[in-house]
């Protein structure tokens, strides 16, 4: 490899990275504080995908997409909490497991009732459609930056709210000890409302913004879903910190994993993960 | 007179699951008042605590909070009515500051005002002013009892409710513990205390309250009980 193609993959590798992150620390903050196992965060990540789709056809506008999908997306967290996760809480993990898969099979066939089982593009947004020349034979598509930056100003945004404002304040406290949250006069259940519809927030928008970069088709979420609870469990459960590194870790090695090691590019992934709960059981940073 | 009740707790039975705990305990605390609620281990002095603040709902029996019906509410609800709450066991979040501990929960009282704010907080509990950047679990017991007190400070509450505030701590450290809850006696706010150290409780408590397996045998003043010391020998093994 020469210089130029490890610095293309670098930067794909952290573009993946910081994608992986925005959508993986809905689930890790989900689990952490609320100890609620969604496993139909991949399928929020889908939904997202398929409103940029919908709302680009009918809008012409990536824009104006992310402006009504991302308020969409909280409806549909608040919903969800509401009205299904919201029964969850006393029971057994089981119980959230079940209700969760059932909810991504429900969705899976209501995307199929109102797309369709084809496979969709989202074209990339006209002013950012261009390149950037790195050398004389390679670029680097300005899309892909863009989804870099953006999902590290909102990176960025995250760890503001949840070092140093009150909110998220009560957020690490709530991970802590959410009794004593409780007992000193805060209501936890709005807590918790917030911040699961965050976290399907999040995952939307992970769908949109990586729409114009992957096509759009069913059960785009489940593999999305997997690969999230890999790095939920290496950063350690409940850990936005440990979701951010572990994201950029899985970032560096699904990318950088074929080209050295092609054999094994399909397990590298787990490899890793096994690597790291062997050092450290409970994931780096729990 | 009815409303100069803060707390006024009536006939609670409370079960966990086939076990009955409480049988029928009625208790109340008044403005200004302080309440010590005594008992060996296992009697129900943490569960009628439990039961008013609503984490652990009475099975019948009515809880009032300044007139207000509170029975079976949730706990948060219950207790931002101006009280406050020093469970055993401190209650400490591992992973916020001593700064943010106190931050958290800030909120003025009854009255709109805040008369409790950091400073205060900083010049009652001077130890902790050292300490601002520690986390919570690096805070030795007695530490972790002053940020838990100073904790519920910063909520201005009417009440405060302390569990076992001196379990397990030095002798000096404890007497640090009795001067401050002396401080908030005297600044007007309203305890209920439950302690194994009879001494300190009778001087600070104007009612103490003896419970035994779930039910009151005992509820009158700190000279009663020093009048026949057969009452406590008797209830509390003393």
């Amino acid at each position: 490899m020469d210089l130029t193609t490890i610095l293309i993959q670098l930067l794909n590798s952290v573009q993946y990275g910081l994608l992986l992150f925005l959508i993986s620390s809905g689930l890790t903050l989900v689990f952490g504080i609320m100890g609620v196992i969604n496993l139909a965060h991949g399928a929020m990540y889908m939904i997202g995908a398929y409103l940029a789709y919908a709302f680009v056809e009918w809008s012409g506008s990536f824009s104006v997409a992310l402006l009504l999908g991302i308020p969409v997306m909280l409806v549909v967290g608040i919903i969800i909490e509401r009205f299904l996760i919201d029964h969850l809480y006393k029971k057994d993990h089981l119980f959230q497991v079940l209700l969760t898969f059932g909810l991504i099979l429900i969705l899976n066939d209501l995307q199929s009732l109102i797309w369709g089982n084809d496979t969709h593009g989202v074209p990339i947004p006209e002013v950012l459609s261009g390149s950037i020349t790195l050398t004389d034979t390679m670029q680097y598509p300005v899309y892909r930056l863009t989804v870099s930056a953006i999902c590290l100003v909102l990176a960025l945004g995250m760890y503001w709210v949840i070092q140093k404002t009150r909110l998220g304040m009560t957020i690490r406290a709530g991970a802590s000890n959410r009794e004593m949250v409780e007992a000193l006069g805060i209501n936890v259940r709005t807590l918790f409302t917030i911040i699961f519809a965050a976290g399907v927030a999040l995952a939307g928008l992970g769908g949109m913004i990586s729409a114009p970069l992957s096509s759009v088709y069913p059960g785009m979420g489940d593999s999305v879903l997997i690969i999230c609870l890999v790095v939920v469990v290496i950063g350690g459960i409940g850990s936005i910190k440990g979701a951010f590194w572990g994201a950029m870790l899985i970032g560096l090695v699904s990318t950088f994993g074929p080209i050295l090691i092609p054999s094994l590019a399909s397990v590298m992934v787990y490899l890793v993960m096994a690597i790291v709960l062997l050092v450290k059981p409970r994931g780096l940073f729990a | 007179m009815e409303n100069d009740y803060i707390v006024k707790a009536e006939g609670l039975q409370v079960y966990y699951g086939a076990s009955h705990v409480l049988h029928g305990v009625d208790f109340s605390v008044k403005k200004g008042e302080t309440v010590s609620l005594m008992g060996r281990n296992g009697m129900g002095k943490t569960t009628t605590l439990r039961s008013i603040l609503g984490f652990v709902p009475p099975k019948e029996g009515k809880v009032e909070i300044f007139g207000q019906d509170m029975t079976g509410a949730r706990p948060f609800n219950v207790i931002k009515r101006h009280l406050a709450y020093v469970p055993e066991g401190r209650g400490m979040f591992h992973n916020l500051s001593v700064r943010e501990h106190l931050e958290m929960p800030a909120r003025a009282g009854m009255d709109g005002k805040r008369r409790w704010t950091f400073d205060r907080v900083m010049e009652t509990f001077p130890r902790l002013s050292e300490r601002l950047d520690n986390m919570g679990s690096q805070l030795s017991g007695g530490e972790q009892q002053m940020l838990a007190i100073g904790r519920a400070l910063m909520t201005n509450p009417e009440l405060l409710i302390l569990d076992e505030a001196t379990e397990g701590l030095a002798p000096l450290i404890r007497e640090e513990i009795w001067r401050i809850i002396q401080i908030i006696k005297n600044d007007g706010i309203s305890t209920i205390i439950v302690d194994k150290n009879i001494g300190p409780i009778l001087d600070m408590a104007d009612r103490n309250i003896i419970l035994v397996k779930g039910n009151i045998v005992f509820e009158g003043t700190s000279d009663q009980l020093r009048e026949d010391p057969e009452i406590l020998a008797r209830n509390i093994g003393v």
